[in-house]
C-alpha cells in the first residue's frame, strides 16, 4: 500500500505510539494516508479505536516479525 | 467537527506509579483531541514541585512538610514495593528496558500537548507549598474551577 507519510514508532511504549500518530496526522491533509510502524502489542486495539473516534479510516493492518503496520487515512 | 470532548483527572496521590497512570491517560486523551485538565491536590501537588531548593518564607511546620515530601515527580515513591526508595529505582530500570516514558517526561509532554495542569490552592496552603516552588505555566484554582471543567467532562477520574 502506498502512503504519504511514514511514522516509525517501533520500540516505543504506551502512550507514545498514539501521541506520535496524532502529531503526525496533524501534518497531513484530509484524504492522505499515514503509515505507522510499531512494536507495541496494545497498538492494534489502540490505533483502531483512535482512528474510529477521531474520524479517520483504518485502511489496512499487517503484522510481520513482531512489527505491526497500520495505514490510516485522514478524515 | 463537533465541540471538543473533555477529560478531567484529579491527581490526589503522590505515588510515582499512580501519577504515571494519570499522566499516561491524560496524554492519551490529548491525542484523542480532548481538552484535558489534571487537578492536583494533596500529595499529587508534589508531582508539580521543582526539583531544586527554592528560598521562600515558611513557618516551622511548613518547612518540615517541605523536607518530608518529595521534591518533584522524579523523587516520588511507589505505592507498592517502594522499599524506602529502592523499589522506585528498580522500576525506573525496568521502564528503561521497556522504553516506557518516565514521569517527568510525561509531565513535559503533557505541557507540550497543552494539557491544563492545575494546583489546588487550599491544599497548597495546608502543605505549605508556594507558587515559586511549583512548575511554571500551571494554573491555580479551587473546587469550583475544577467542577466547571468536570461538569462538561466525558471522562472523569480520581487517582
Amino acid at each position: 500500500m502506498t502512503s504519504d507519510k511514514i511514522l516509525d514508532a517501533k520500540g516505543l511504549a504506551c502512550p507514545m505510539p498514539i501521541v506520535k500518530t496524532k502529531k503526525a496526522m496533524n501534518e497531513l491533509e484530509s484524504g492522505q494516508v499515514l503509515e505507522i510502524l510499531t512494536t507495541d502489542k496494545g497498538a492494534k486495539n489502540d490505533l483502531a479505536a483512535w482512528a474510529k473516534s477521531s474520524g479517520h479510516e483504518l485502511l489496512n493492518y499487517e503484522e510481520e516479525n513482531d512489527v505491526l503496520r497500520f495505514w490510516i487515512k485522514k478524515g | 467537527m463537533s465541540e471538543k470532548k473533555k477529560t478531567t483527572i484529579i491527581l490526589f496521590s503522590g505515588d510515582y506509579d499512580k501519577a504515571m497512570a494519570a499522566y499516561i491517560i491524560a496524554n492519551g486523551a490529548a491525542a484523542y483531541d480532548h481538552e484535558v485538565t489534571i487537578f492536583h491536590t494533596f500529595w499529587g501537588l508534589n508531582a508539580l514541585r521543582k526539583d531544586e531548593n527554592i528560598q521562600v518564607k515558611k513557618s516551622f511546620m511548613e518547612k518540615m512538610f517541605g523536607k518530608m515530601m518529595p521534591k518533584g515527580a522524579d523523587k516520588m515513591g511507589l505505592s507498592k514495593m517502594n522499599f524506602a526508595g529502592f523499589g522506585q529505582k528498580m522500576i525506573k530500570d525496568v521502564m528503561k528496558k521497556h522504553n516506557a516514558v518516565p514521569l517527568p517526561q510525561l509531565i513535559e509532554m503533557a505541557q507540550e500537548q497543552e494539557i491544563k495542569l492545575v494546583a489546588c490552592t487550599m491544599t497548597m496552603d495546608l502543605l505549605g507549598l508556594q507558587q515559586e516552588e511549583l512548575l511554571d505555566n500551571i494554573e491555580y484554582a479551587g473546587v469550583a474551577a475544577y467542577l466547571a471543567d468536570a461538569e462538561e467532562g466525558n471522562v472523569n477520574l480520581f487517582i
